[in-house]
C-alpha cells in the first residue's frame, strides 16, 4: 500500500528529523498537514488524468445526442452518470442549456446533468475517498446520483416548460438557421497521441489552479485536527441539534466554493465528530448550489423555475442529510 | 485564415486563445484570431460547449481545449 510507506516516511521526517512530539497538538498537525497534502496531490495527478483521458471519449455532441432519443427516468439516470464524468465550468451552462433543449433533451433530464455534474465529480471523489474514506465516498456519489435523478423527475413532472426564458428559444433559432445554411455540428477525430497531450496540459492547469485551495484547505484542516477538541464542534452542531442539517443547507448554499476547497474541511468536521449526514448535507449544498451558477442560470430560467430549482434541490438534500444523521 | 475562439472567459477559454496564440506563431500562418465572448454568437456559431474553435467558419473543437500541436495540425490543413 502506497499510502502506508507514505504514512511511515512522514511519520520519520516529523517526528524523528523535526523531533516533533505524536502527542502534542502541533506534531500531529504538522504531521497531518504533510501527509495529506502529498497523499492527496498524487491522487489528483493520476487520477485527473486517467478521468481527461477517458472523457475526451464523450464530447459534448455526443452526450446531447445520447440524451436526446431518452425518455424521461432512464433518462434522468444515465444524465446523472454522464453529470459525474463532464467537467462542468459554470460558463458553459447557458450553451449546455440551450443545446439540450435545442436537440430535444427534456426539460427535468437536462437538470438532473446540472445537478449532478458540478456536485459529483472526480476532484470531490479523490479528495473525499483520500481524507474521509471511501465508504462515506460512496454513500456520497449514490446519495448524490439520486439526488439529482429525483429532483430532476420532479421538475420534469412539473411540465414547466413555458417557464424557460424565451431566449432559449430564440437562440434555438439561430443554431437551427446556422445549421440549414450548411454548417455541420462535427468535430475532428482526435489521435491516442493528441487524446493523451490534450489530457497531460489538462491535468497540469488543473493542479495549477485548485492546488493552493487545496493546501490552504488541508492548512485549516490540520489546525481544527491539531487544536481544536472533539467536543467543541459536537456540543454545537452534533446529533442534538434537530436544526443543524438545515442550517448546513442554508450556511452552504451560497457560498461558493469547488470541491477541492470544501471537501479537506469537511473531512476534518467529521474527523472531529459532525454527524455524517449533516456534513454531507453541506458539501452537497455548497457544491450543487451556488451564487454565480444560480445568476448564469437565470439568463436561460424565468425565476419561478429558478425558484423552484433551488427548492427541489435545497429540500432533497436537507433529506438526505437527516436519513444519514438517523442510520449512522 | 480566419481563426475563431469562442467563450465567455472562463480559465479553459484562455488557455484555448494560449495555444491557439501559440501554435500561429510556432507554424508562422498568416492567421487573424478573433475572441468571441457574447454567448448570442457563440451558439450562432454552433458551439453548445465552451470552449470552442473554428478555423475558417469550421468548427474544430468544442467543450475542450485542444494541445497545440492538435491546432497546429488543423492550421496546417488549411494552408
Amino acid at each position: 500500500m502506497v499510502p502506508d510507506i507514505l504514512q511511515e516516511a512522514v511519520n520519520y521526517l516529523t517526528y524523528v528529523l523535526m523531533g516533533l512530539d505524536p502527542a502534542s497538538p502541533l506534531g500531529s498537525a504538522v504531521n497531518f498537514f504533510i501527509y495529506d497534502t502529498i497523499k492527496i496531490l498524487i491522487l489528483l495527478t493520476v487520477i485527473i488524468f486517467a478521468i481527461a483521458f477517458f472523457r475526451s471519449y464523450i464530447s459534448p455532441l455526443k452526450v446531447r445526442k445520447a440524451l436526446g432519443k431518452r425518455n424521461e427516468y432512464i433518462g434522468n439516470v444515465i444524465a446523472a452518470l454522464i453529470g459525474i464524468i463532464t467537467p462542468f465550468c459554470s460558463c458553459s451552462a447557458v450553451p449546455l442549456f440551450i443545446g439540450f433543449v435545442e436537440s430535444g433533451v427534456p426539460l427535468g433530464v437536462t437538470f438532473s446533468f446540472l445537478i449532478a455534474s458540478p456536485m459529483i465529480n472526480e476532484v470531490a471523489i479523490i479528495l473525499l475517498g483520500g481524507l474521509v474514506g471511501w465508504q462515506i465516498t460512496a454513500i456520497y456519489i449514490i446519495s448524490g446520483l439520486f439526488i439529482a435523478i429525483i429532483a430532476g423527475i420532479i421538475i420534469g413532472k412539473l411540465k414547466l416548460e413555458g417557464e424557460v426564458e424565451s431566449y432559449v428559444y430564440e437562440m434555438i433559432e439561430k443554431i437551427k438557421a446556422a445549421e440549414a445554411s450548411g454548417m455541420t455540428l462535427e468535430e475532428d477525430r482526435q489521435t491516442l497521441k493528441e487524446r493523451a497531450l490534450s489530457s497531460r496540459d489538462y491535468t497540469i492547469d488543473l493542479l495549477k489552479r485548485i492546488t493552493p485551495y487545496v493546501i490552504i484547505a488541508i492548512g485549516i484542516g490540520a489546525i481544527i485536527h491539531g487544536y481544536v477538541p472533539t467536543d467543541f464542534l459536537v456540543t454545537y452542531v452534533g446529533a442534538n441539534n434537530p436544526l443543524a442539517v438545515p442550517l448546513a443547507v442554508l450556511i452552504g448554499v451560497p457560498l461558493y466554493s469547488n470541491a477541492a476547497g470544501i471537501i479537506p474541511l469537511v473531512a476534518v468536521l467529521i474527523d472531529k465528530g459532525i454527524p455524517l449526514g449533516t456534513a454531507l448535507a453541506f458539501m452537497m449544498a455548497v457544491t450543487a448550489l451556488s451564487l454565480p451558477e444560480m445568476i448564469i442560470l437565470r439568463k436561460v430560467l424565468k425565476p419561478k423555475l429558478l425558484a423552484i430549482f433551488i427548492a427541489t434541490l435545497a429540500v432533497s438534500i436537507t433529506a438526505i442529510g437527516y436519513l444519514f444523521n438517523a442510520i449512522t | 485564415m480566419k481563426i475563431a475562439v469562442y467563450g465567455p472567459g472562463c480559465a479553459n477559454c484562455q488557455n484555448l486563445e494560449k495555444n491557439t496564440k501559440e501554435a500561429v506563431k510556432e507554424i508562422g500562418a498568416d492567421a487573424e484570431i478573433t475572441q468571441i465572448q457574447e454567448i448570442d454568437q457563440i451558439l450562432e456559431a454552433g458551439i453548445i460547449a465552451t470552449p470552442g474553435l473554428a478555423i475558417d467558419g469550421e468548427i474544430k473543437s468544442m467543450g475542450r481545449v485542444p494541445s497545440v500541436e492538435e491546432i497546429k495540425k488543423w492550421i496546417k490543413a488549411k494552408m
